[in-house]
């Protein structure tokens, strides 16, 4: 950024000496510097806002409630004359949502991160991975009515032996999320499967590795840091998502079960059909959705700290 | 590939003739034979007929300018060139009277018997101790690895120098000990050669001293084939050397590389029939 340097070396017989010394006082590498450390500074700001804002109203909540009848509550029921605040019922719906999105798109989506970035035609993968990265960004509503009229009538009829009831199902909530999930964690473990050196693949192959061995054994393991990043994001999505389970797993009355053919609420489904216009500021209800709020950023954080453990004892550096 | 008793002396002076090759039928002394080998890449001729004989239990080199082709003709002798989409090899090439490129021969065999050291060393990014068990583990053999380990690394002169820390991540280790270690990777599958694709490069001189008494010793249980760019190093250990070198077409703008000139190692540097082969070793070139 510096402007028009113009050398003040005092030439001495031969050869001008040239200074050493800065030319100018180089103002634009500060400026520079200080907007990149604002930025910086933003977002973390935003961050800890988000925090104080879901703090804040949950401290008026616990005051009313207490933590442990909170936590170990198994009835849910904030809205009712006679108001129950045990959290677990929604914390098992989500956590029923993320086994289901787990179990389809961690397998799913290892494989096809494979496909593409060990087997596929560089032809085959530039056309993919685009798709792939549109799908990512597909809005979640019209997935989730797409599970509603089409996946979960499918799914009924191919397991008529499951004492499916209702029209809502948290397990066909939680499969279709994986679904939802599966090109987020394909395209970022292709990403970091691909940044494998080819010089490993090689070395492989050389001692009579196949394909799949070189896959297996070298790829996955070198790029285990950056599919166990995938996952965490998956995951993160997965328990954030709202608007296919309040489609899919239906926003009726929570209650504490295991049964994924049964409709139920999530945590964030929660959050999500209560804090409509007809919502009080003040009033126990409007607290309990920041109390849910700050359990869910919990359970998130607790999950990367994990995430960023398992990379730290699993990771193999190469350079 | 038991010991055979190949005395060196009685080794062809000049280029194997096809006729030659073919009425081999007594002692298997060599280990390969090439016939008129073209190796393309698409289109474009990489190294063009090549015929050669190389020995059993020696050791030989492949020198000159770079682009000549010397890895691109290495690579197909374990037939790593089909890892490249593209790359085609015609012509034959023999492993002890076997086509390699036959209909039924399985290229991820082929490389059990035929392993390969590469310029920069790779190692996986695992435990000292892991990357050597990687071969063995791939043919099925599970279990306590330890004696293999411990021979393989022997066998690379390592043993003494990682005995205490297998299970430290290999890229702990320096350049020259990455590259043994790769070379004991290499050993433990029990491979019959070893290629060698200038496995020195990359190394400090102490290093690569080492390298090139360990495969001295090698040579006695596996014929190695080695591509150096570094002329001493051809002269040092290698038995016999074939020089290639680049010719370009001007009207095409293609380049192809060929074989001038293989004989023992002293005649090509000390009386080499072909001038360009003179120039080279001598510095004049390239
Ligand atoms: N993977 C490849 N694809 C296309 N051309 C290649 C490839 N590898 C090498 N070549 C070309 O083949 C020729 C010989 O290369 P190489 O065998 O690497 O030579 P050397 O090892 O003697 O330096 C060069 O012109 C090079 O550009
Ligand atoms: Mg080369």
């Amino acid at each position: 950024m510096s402007t028009s340097v113009v050398s003040p070396g005092a030439s001495s017989g031969g050869a001008p000496i040239r200074s050493l010394e800065a030319p100018g006082p180089r103002i634009g590498e500060k400026i520079i510097k200080a907007v990149l450390w604002a930025t910086a500074t933003l977002s973390i700001l935003v961050t800890t806002g988000i925090v104080i804002s879901l703090l804040l109203p949950s401290i008026g909540f616990f005051q009313q409630v207490s933590i442990w009848e909170f936590l170990t509550g198994t009835i849910w029921a904030p809205a009712f004359a006679n108001p129950s605040y045990g959290v677990l019922p929604i914390v098992v719906g989500t956590l029923t949502v993320v086994f289901f999105a787990i179990l389809i798109a961690v397998p799913v989506g290892l494989a096809s991160a494979i496909y593409l970035s060990e087997y596929a035609s560089k032809r085959v993968r530039k056309t993919i991975k685009p798709i792939l990265e549109v799908l990512e960004g597909l809005p979640t509503v019209a997935i989730g009515l797409f599970a509603f009229n089409v996946l979960t009538p499918l799914i009924r009829e191919l397991t008529p032996f499951l004492p499916w009831t209702g029209p809502f199902s948290i397990g066909v909530a939680g499969i279709t999320v994986g679904l939802l999930i599966i090109p987020l964690v394909a395209s970022v473990s292709d990403d970091a499967m691909r940044s494998v050196p080819a010089s490993l693949r090689e070395g492989a192959y050389a001692m009579g590795a196949t394909k799949f061995e070189v896959a297996i054994k070298v790829v996955v393991p070198a790029a285990i840091s950056g599919i166990i990043a995938a996952f965490v994001l998956g995951i993160s999505r997965a328990i954030g998502e709202t608007m296919v389970v309040l489609l899919v797993a239906g926003a009726g009355n929570p209650v504490l079960s295991f049964d994924p053919t049964k409709g139920t609420q999530t945590m964030t489904a929660y959050i999500g059909s209560t804090a409509t216009g007809d919502i009080s500021q003040g009033t126990i209800t409007y607290d309990s959705i920041f109390a849910v709020g700050a359990l869910l950023f919990l359970m998130t954080l607790a999950m990367n700290v994990l995430a960023m453990r398992l990379v730290k004892k699993y990771r193999e550096v190469y350079d | 590939m038991s010991e055979t008793t190949t005395p060196s002396t009685a080794l062809p002076e000049i280029s194997v003739s096809a006729d030659k090759v073919t009425s081999v039928d007594t002692e298997p002394k060599n280990t390969f034979e090439l016939r008129n080998v073209n190796v393309f890449y698409g289109d474009m001729l990489a190294v063009k007929d090549v015929s050669m004989a190389i020995p059993h239990n020696q050791i030989t080199a492949f020198i000159g300018p770079s682009g000549c082709g010397k890895s691109t003709l290495l690579r197909s002798l374990n037939r790593m060139n089909d890892l490249i989409p593209g790359a085609r090899v015609e012509g034959d090439v023999l492993y002890h009277g076997m086509n390699m490129y036959g209909p039924k021969v399985d290229p991820v065999q082929v490389r059990t018997v035929i392993g390969m050291v590469f310029q920069k060393p790779n190692p996986f990014p695992k435990s000292i101790y892991d990357n050597v068990a990687f071969g063995p583990r791939l043919q099925g053999r599970n279990g306590n690895l330890d004696d293999v380990v411990e021979e393989a690394l022997r066998g690379a002169a390592l043993w003494d120098e990682v005995k205490d820390r297998l299970k430290d991540n290999a890229y702990g280790m320096s350049g020259g000990q990455q590259q043994r270690l790769c070379i004991a990777r290499a050993i433990a599958v029990q491979p019959d050669v070893i290629l060698m694709d200038e496995p020195c490069s990359a190394l400090d001189p102490v290093s690569t001293g080492r390298i090139e008494d360990l495969m001295v010793e090698l040579k006695k249980t596996y014929t190695i084939v080695i591509v150096t760019h570094n002329m001493q190093q051809a002269a040092r250990v290698a038995d016999r050397t074939a020089f290639f070198t680049v010719l370009a077409n001007d009207e095409t703008g293609s380049r192809t590389g060929v074989l001038v000139e293989y004989a023992a190692t002293t005649k090509i540097f000390s009386k080499p029939d072909d001038e360009r082969t003179e120039n080279y070793v001598s510095g004049r070139f390239g």
